[in-house]
């Protein structure tokens, strides 16, 4: 009688604690992926343009030709190459506890305030506590436009040489 | 059914209903007090009223408040503090009450650790007055999203972060707990929800498990004495009050225990009218704006220590480091090995170990407040290997303290 009864409360137990946990669920209406779109063409070099994406901050940066000559394979392939510009697409949240990092021009980095963090131009942590580079969010390419939200083949392919974890 | 007299007072008609003599006799007129204890035992006291004075400051800012991300900055910002008669006293009462709370808190723990206060039965009255802590502290950090203003959000951003768990980035965790990609609606909703119900009521509870714990063991006395209640009860009974070492709680004590409230509550209002600005933080009167961080997010000064603890090391380590400094006084009881509950003077090592904690406590808080620059960074890395050092020779130590 004991059993049978404990075992009645516990499945009532695990249903409701299942609809606890999902009524806190991001809603289908939040996780309806939103699709943003970026004209780059507008872009000036070494101006960093901040998109807004899933209600997240995106760094568009346009680089320099002196920006480039300087850099090394790592920093290129996480670049995105359109004729003879290059371009770092990335989400502007610090990939340590999530604030959003400054553009030092004149160092052609960025500083996060809150713990002291630093990224390159091409968005790779180069002094901690970030652990990892900043994260590219999926695109796609066409013409000079680019979508943010949606996985084109030049991002499919930065995921294949392993850049995208 | 019982059998009920006719009762003769309006006492007595409670008292066979509610049993509310043996209670009064119970907690209050027959729960001893030591006399060998100073004003440093009032602080539980001083805590309780300003937990009632956060209960009533918040529940009229509750009647004008909006939770909702396009509203919540203006119905604080505007509403409560130009338009409701008297809103900004509410609201400067619980914001002080909010930061004075924790002080009065670190000032009661650390009472505790000095007279030993959390061992040899005492050690339940130790954990709820952790749990306490606890929850206070997301008490605050729940009420802080409220205004919904540039700290509040990028707080909201960077504490909920801590729960993807560095290295594992458990990412649908924090979205989760946010109902969103990022600090929104859902976000403010629910922290709204666990800062006017959900939390206080967790409080309410442990507040009475916190009491329920004292009541056999007694509080502790400044020799750490051992006192035969009953013996030194029955003296104060016969009328030989003067030669017995303790006293009633009800009225006796709470006599001295108002005294030390009303001292407090003098200053409290002190900064309640006239030394507010401490208790919000001027970067809270921009609004929240998910594409601009403020130059510099700190937390307020109560989370600085811990959050210092955070901050030198890299991501993973500094997550481990932080959680240790979340849980490690939880365990105080079973780490010090020492059978004596006497103050930390008569305790040898133990007396730098008191003293140096305290100082680290206050270099890591004030590190946390500056810029993660240079020396500061140096000197927050030091304080935190120390804090960390302090528990691991805390066993030792206390192991090798002869027995007094
Ligand atoms: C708002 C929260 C709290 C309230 C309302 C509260 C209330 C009280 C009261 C009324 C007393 C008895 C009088 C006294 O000795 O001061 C007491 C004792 C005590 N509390 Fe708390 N307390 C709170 C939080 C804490 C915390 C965070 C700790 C530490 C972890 C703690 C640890 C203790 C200890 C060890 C004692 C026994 C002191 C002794 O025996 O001498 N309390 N508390
Ligand atoms: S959030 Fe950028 S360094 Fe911590």
């Amino acid at each position: 009688m004991g059993k049978a009864f404990g075992a009645v409360a516990g499945v009532g137990a695990v249903g409701a604690l299942y609809a606890m946990k999902r009524s806190w669920d991001p809603l289908p209406s939040v996780k309806a992926a939103g699709f943003t779109t970026v004209d780059l063409s507008t872009c000036v070099a070494n101006k960093l343009v901040v998109e807004k994406w899933r209600g997240k901050p995106i760094f568009v940066l346009k680089k320099t030709a002196e920006m480039v000559a300087a850099q090394s394979d790592a920093q290129n392939a996480r670049d995105i190459v359109i004729g003879d510009d290059h371009y770092m697409v990335n989400i502007g949240l610090c990939t340590h506890l999530g604030c959003i990092p400054a553009y030092r021009d004149k160092k052609h980095d960025f500083l996060c305030a809150c713990h002291g963090g630093e990224f390159d131009a091409s968005g790779i942590d180069t002094k901690a506590p970030p652990p990892s580079p900043l994260v590219i969010p999926p695109f796609k390419i066409t013409g000079n436009t680019l979508i943010l939200g949606e996985e084109g083949p030049e991002f499919k392919k930065m995921k294949d040489a392993g850049i995208i974890a | 059914m019982a059998h009920f007299e006719k009762a003769k007072s309006l006492n007595e008609w409670f008292d066979q209903r509610l049993g509310v003599n043996t209670l009064n006799r119970v907690l209050a007129k027959e729960y001893w007090i030591p006399k060998d204890i100073n004003f440093l035992w009032a602080m539980g006291m001083v805590l309780a009223i300003t937990f009632g004075i956060l209960l009533v400051s918040g529940i009229f800012l509750l009647m004008y408040y909006q939770p909702n991300v396009d509203l919540a900055f203006d119905s604080v910002n505007y509403t409560i503090m130009q338009e409701v008669g008297y809103g900004w006293l509410w609201r400067h009462v619980h914001a002080v009450a909010a930061s004075v709370v924790f002080l009065i808190i670190y000032i009661h723990m650390f009472t505790g650790i000095y007279y030993g206060s959390y061992k040899k039965g005492r050690e339940l009255i130790w954990i709820s007055g952790m749990l306490l802590f606890v929850a206070f502290s997301a008490e605050a950090f729940s009420g802080y999203m409220l205004p919904w203003g540039q700290m509040s959000y990028w707080a909201g951003m960077v504490i909920t972060n801590l729960f993807s768990m560095g290295s594992l980035e458990m990412n649908g965790v924090v979205e989760w707990i946010r109902g969103d990609y990022v600090p929104a609606q859902a976000f403010l909703d629910r922290f709204f929800m666990l800062h006017v119900l959900l939390i206080p009521i967790v409080i309410l509870l442990l507040i009475g498990i916190h009491f329920g714990a004292l009541r056999l063991p007694h509080v502790n006395n400044q020799n750490g004495e051992e006192i035969d209640f009953e013996v030194e009860a029955e003296k104060y009974r016969s009328g030989n009050k003067a030669a017995s070492k303790v006293i009633a709680f009800a009225n006796d004590f709470m006599a001295k225990d108002m005294f030390v409230v009303a001292v407090f509550l003098v200053f409290f209002f002190y900064l309640v009218f006239w030394n507010f600005g401490f208790a919000m933080d001027p970067v809270n009167f921009d609004p929240a704006d998910g594409l601009v961080t403020p130059a510099h997010i700190y937390p307020e000064w109560y989370f600085l220590w811990s959050y210092e603890i955070l901050r030198p090391f890299s991501k993973d380590i500094g997550l481990i480091a932080f959680a240790f400094a979340q849980v490690i006084f939880f365990l105080l009881p079973f780490l010090d090995r020492s059978p004596n509950a006497v103050p930390a003077s008569r305790r040898g090592l133990f007396n730098i170990w008191f003293w140096v904690m305290l100082v680290d406590l206050i270099v890591l808080t004030a590190m946390g407040k500056l810029p993660p620059e240079g020396i500061y960074s140096t000197i927050g890395y030091v304080a935190a290997l120390v804090f960390i050092a302090l528990w691991i020779a805390l066993p030792i130590i206390t192991k090798l303290e002869k027995k007094l």
